[in-house]
């Protein structure tokens, strides 16, 4: 390996790397504003200056210089120092002074290095230019006059992103940064450019003058807003969670995270449930926690086990599943069911559930198929990982399903699974290409999973994957889903499905566990939904138990490639709501059938010594699945396959709550209203 | 130079005349399939030549026409000052050159005629028939004070000439570009100073050459048995 001496000291480092890695191998820090690892670079700022040896005797911009062997580089040399100063002075010049009124102010990469490496006063005396602010939707905020011109979000919208809408026009000391005439910005990861921007340019428009980041309260936790589990920040403030920022988890999310899982907490503050409720002549009424847990459970008690049954929602932590799993088998009802969507998933191996490829091993794959799916709605991060795949080169893309914009390109087989037994037998086309691939991937979305003929799709699927060698990949949108299905959340012999459970008089009692997702307009059950928002579930229910949002409780979540994550509690839930698991030990206590469990970690342990894989926390599997027991073959029916995700934004009754996401959603719904008019 | 923006009223479509078409494909075939967008400034030239202006419905024409965002069209239009983002003069567009040496030579007088006949400069005139600017160099310095108008060179102006020659564009019978003062290319006032012996041309001066001037250089003997 080529070797070169930062500061006097030799490194080793990687042939075609940049100077300024080689000198951050060293441990020597470059400030720099323009360049950002996961970005291409664009070398503007000039803040990253260094001097090398041999070379011109002027300083070099470390980002864009690549390193060469016996290199000599100088980070603390007169020069640079003088260098980066003069820089700093410049880029100054036109920078208002209006820290104390910025939401960057205290986390401002500008205000950082003035400090760290600027000079104390400035030389220039005359009029600072102003810009006129840009709408760029109900996300960003915008105060143009700070910007330094980066171009760090204009990279990320076109490489990352993928839709090519923000733009640097005019030029010269009058450059802007702007969308196509104030138009708001479409790609489900904009909120990104607000992490990535070094200033207060770009803030974000719902936590505008909320707070100021030493007062907030950070937990590190997972996301539930899609079924990746993306690394997550909770910036709170007393009960308030005010924003969500990204942390790096390189194997899911890298440094990334979609506009609803960043947005959408206003929804945690909106439409809560805190305090239980009994339905009284058609009305909800407020009620003591003794008082519903009595009834909940003089209701259960009184129903025949056969004619009890529980549906999980998407959102639920493993520990409340576990808990509920356990109740009703203690109940002795084998009506339990995680899938809400009825997908025909959930039985035999476990690989045949997850993402066996994996996240990261996406990297690797050459050929792709997507089955009834949309990644840029179910999994945007993920999908920029496809993007950038694709974006090398090495990636090809074919679509069963119905065809949308996924920021790459890719060959449409059809819409119908009927393209699936046709790719099966074909020996052309995208069949070759399948046949040439060396890591071909099948990626299925849980729209075609799900609908009467899930199971037989599933089976045309998998047959295809065994036909091509491909790994076999279910894209959930869940986050409980794969926690639910790994503990057997499922019908047990002679239990109804979720589905079942819903019809006109099939049950007496149906507890809903967060269950918000399903159509609840034909069952007579008396329904008792536990959950923390009062969306679809709580609406339809005759008793309420308020519990804990995903940023309320301690709780495991298993996302889609089977890696258990670890979520923390970041504020305590509203008013009388409570933890999802203790009120079912609560409640399990009134019936008689104690779980047995007294605290998080005791269900926790239950939990590992029944089910081994939850044990193995942060740590992904990356199994092969039994093709030949996916599914069940039959007609294949004749709807399009879709996406299960209609409108991005309105998922989940968190999402669902939020003022933001509305917007949003109103947004991105709109071109298609004037379209049908 | 001051911010760019387009303008406030713009037309509601645009769409390439025949004869615009024609240089449309041609520009697009000369790049390799894929690579379309390299066209783009062409493309905007050709827009300007038939609109007078570059309009926001013709960059969003143009942007679909390579196949590329339409943001980048934009950066593109908003970049280049060639580009006129607003309606422009019907009978002139009046470009006064104000660098140095044209500035020396006496363009502020220049500016001040436009200014006093047509007002802000940047701006249509009262009339619309004319707008005019003051621009960077064109490179015509050897025969300032000079002005583009439209799309030729006028040098060698005065305030008086220039009055007439811009009376002439508003009366829609411009006079041929070049040197008001009828100079030849950029020589000297009043003709060329050098080359004037008529021997030069009569043939009295012609000697063979004993060489090309780029010819190989002869290999000395001595070379070429050593090669040998």
């Amino acid at each position: 390996m080529p070797k070169a001496k930062v500061n006097g000291v030799e490194v080793e480092f990687e042939p075609g790397m940049t100077v300024l890695q080689v000198a951050e191998l060293a441990g020597e820090e470059i400030p720099r504003f323009c360049y950002h690892e996961r970005l291409s670079i664009a070398g503007n700022c000039r803040m990253c200056l260094v001097e090398v040896k041999p070379g011109p005797p002027k300083p070099q911009a470390s980002c864009a210089l690549p390193a060469a062997d016996n290199q000599e580089i100088f980070t603390n040399t007169p020069m640079v120092k003088k260098a980066r100063e003069g820089v700093m002075e410049f880029l100054l010049i036109n920078h208002p002074l209006d820290c104390p009124i910025c939401d960057q102010g205290g986390e401002c990469d500008l205000q950082d290095q003035a400090v760290g490496y600027g000079r104390d006063g400035s030389r220039f005396g005359l009029n600072k230019r102003a810009v006129e602010e840009k709408a760029m939707g109900p996300l960003i905020n915008t105060v143009m006059t700070r910007c330094i011109q980066c171009t760090r979000c204009v990279r990320f919208i076109t490489e990352v992103a993928g839709v090519a809408e923000i733009g640097l026009i005019s030029r010269g000391e009058d450059v802007e940064i702007t969308t196509y005439l104030g138009s708001a910005v479409t790609s489900e990861l904009s909120g990104n450019v607000i992490d990535l921007c070094p200033v207060g340019a770009l803030t974000s428009k719902p936590y505008a003058f909320n707070a100021r980041p030493w007062e907030l309260k950070k937990t590190e936790t997972v996301d539930v807003m899609d079924a990746m589990g993306a690394a997550i920040r909770i910036d709170s403030r007393g009960p308030a969670v005010l924003r969500v920022l990204p942390r790096v988890n390189e194997d899911v999310n890298e440094e990334w995270i979609s506009d609803k899982t960043r947005f959408a907490v206003d929804g945690l503050s909106r439409q809560r449930l805190d305090s239980p409720f009994i339905r009284e002549n058609g009305r909800l009424r407020p009620a003591t926690w003794a008082e519903a847990l009595s009834l909940a459970a003089a209701r259960l008690s009184s129903a025949k086990p056969e004619r009890i049954g529980t549906i999980a929602g998407d959102l639920q932590d493993a520990e409340s599943l576990k808990a509920t799993l356990d109740l009703f088998r203690a109940l002795g009802s084998a009506n339990t069911d995680c899938r809400q969507d009825g997908m025909a998933l959930g039985t035999g191996p476990r690989e045949s559930w997850l993402f066996n490829a994996g996240i990261s091993g996406l990297e690797d794959i050459d050929v792709l198929l997507l089955v009834g799916t949309n990644p840029r709605l179910e999994a945007a991060v993920l999908n920029a990982r496809l993007r950038r795949r694709w974006l090398s080169g090495d990636l090809q893309v074919g679509l069963v399903g119905t065809p949308s914009d996924l920021t790459y390109d890719f060959d449409h087989l059809g819409e119908t699974a009927s393209a699936l037994t046709a790719l099966a037998k074909a020996r052309s086309g995208f069949a070759k290409v399948l046949k040439g691939a060396k890591a071909p991937a099948l990626v299925i979305g849980t729209g075609a999973l799900s609908g009467p003929h899930g199971a037989a799709v599933a089976h045309a699927a998998a047959q295809v994957a065994k036909a091509f060698g491909m790994s076999w990949n279910v894209l959930h949108t869940a986050a409980s889903r794969v926690g639910g299905l790994d503990m057997g959340f499922l019908p047990a012999e002679g239990g109804l499905d979720a589905r079942a459970m819903t019809a006109k008089g099939a049950l007496d009692v149906l507890f809903l566990l967060g269950a918000d997702e399903i159509d609840l307009s034909a069952s007579d059950a008396f329904r008792i939904y536990l959950g923390s928002h009062g969306d679809a579930g709580a609406h339809a229910a005759d008793l309420i138990l308020p519990a804990s949002a995903y940023t309320e409780k301690d709780g495991l979540y298993v996302n889609l490639e089977g890696r258990v994550q670890m979520g923390q509690r970041a504020v305590f839930p509203k008013g009388e709501a409570r933890e999802d698991w203790a009120i079912l030990r609560a409640l399990s206590e009134r019936l008689g059938k104690t779980l047995p469990y007294d605290s998080l970690d005791q269900l926790r342990a239950r939990l590992f010594a029944d089910h081994p894989s939850f044990g193995q926390i942060d740590w992904a599997p990356r199994g092969q699945a039994d093709l030949s027991a996916i599914g069940a073959a039959g007609d294949v029916g004749d709807t399009p396959l879709s996406s299960a995700v209609k409108a991005f934004h309105l998922t989940n009754p968190v999402a669902r709550a939020s003022v933001t996401m509305a917007e949003c959603a109103a947004l991105a719904a709109g071109p298609a209203k004037l379209a049908a008019e | 130079m001051s911010v760019r923006r387009l303008a406030a009223n713009q037309p509601d479509s645009f769409a390439f005349s025949a004869e615009s078409l024609k240089q449309v494909k041609a520009w697009i075939a000369r790049f390799p399939e894929g690579r379309q967008q390299s066209a783009v400034i062409p493309m905007l030239w050709i827009v300007q030549k038939q609109q007078g202006w570059v309009s926001e419905p013709a960059i969003r024409v143009v942007a679909e026409t390579l196949g590329m965002p339409v943001i980048r069209v934009y950066e593109v239009a908003t970049f280049y000052t060639m580009f006129m983002l607003e309606p422009v003069g019907s009978h002139a567009l009046v470009q006064v050159c104000g660098t140095t040496p044209c500035m020396l030579r006496g363009a502020n007088d220049l500016k001040a005629v436009c200014q006093r006949r047509f007002g802000d400069r940047d701006h249509l005139s009262a009339d619309g028939k004319v707008t005019w600017q003051e621009v960077e160099c064109l490179g015509a310095c050897s025969n300032a004070p000079m002005a583009a108008i439209n799309d030729y060179y006028y040098e060698d102006l005065t305030p008086e000439i220039f009055e007439q020659i811009l009376d002439e564009f508003i009366a829609g019978k411009p006079r041929a570009p070049g040197s008001v003062i009828g100079r030849q290319g950029s020589a000297p006032e009043g003709g060329s100073a050098v080359l004037q012996a008529a021997s030069l041309y009569d043939g009295t001066a012609a000697k063979a050459l004993k060489s090309l001037p780029n010819a190989e250089p002869k290999t000395r003997g001595k070379a070429k048995e050593a090669a040998q």
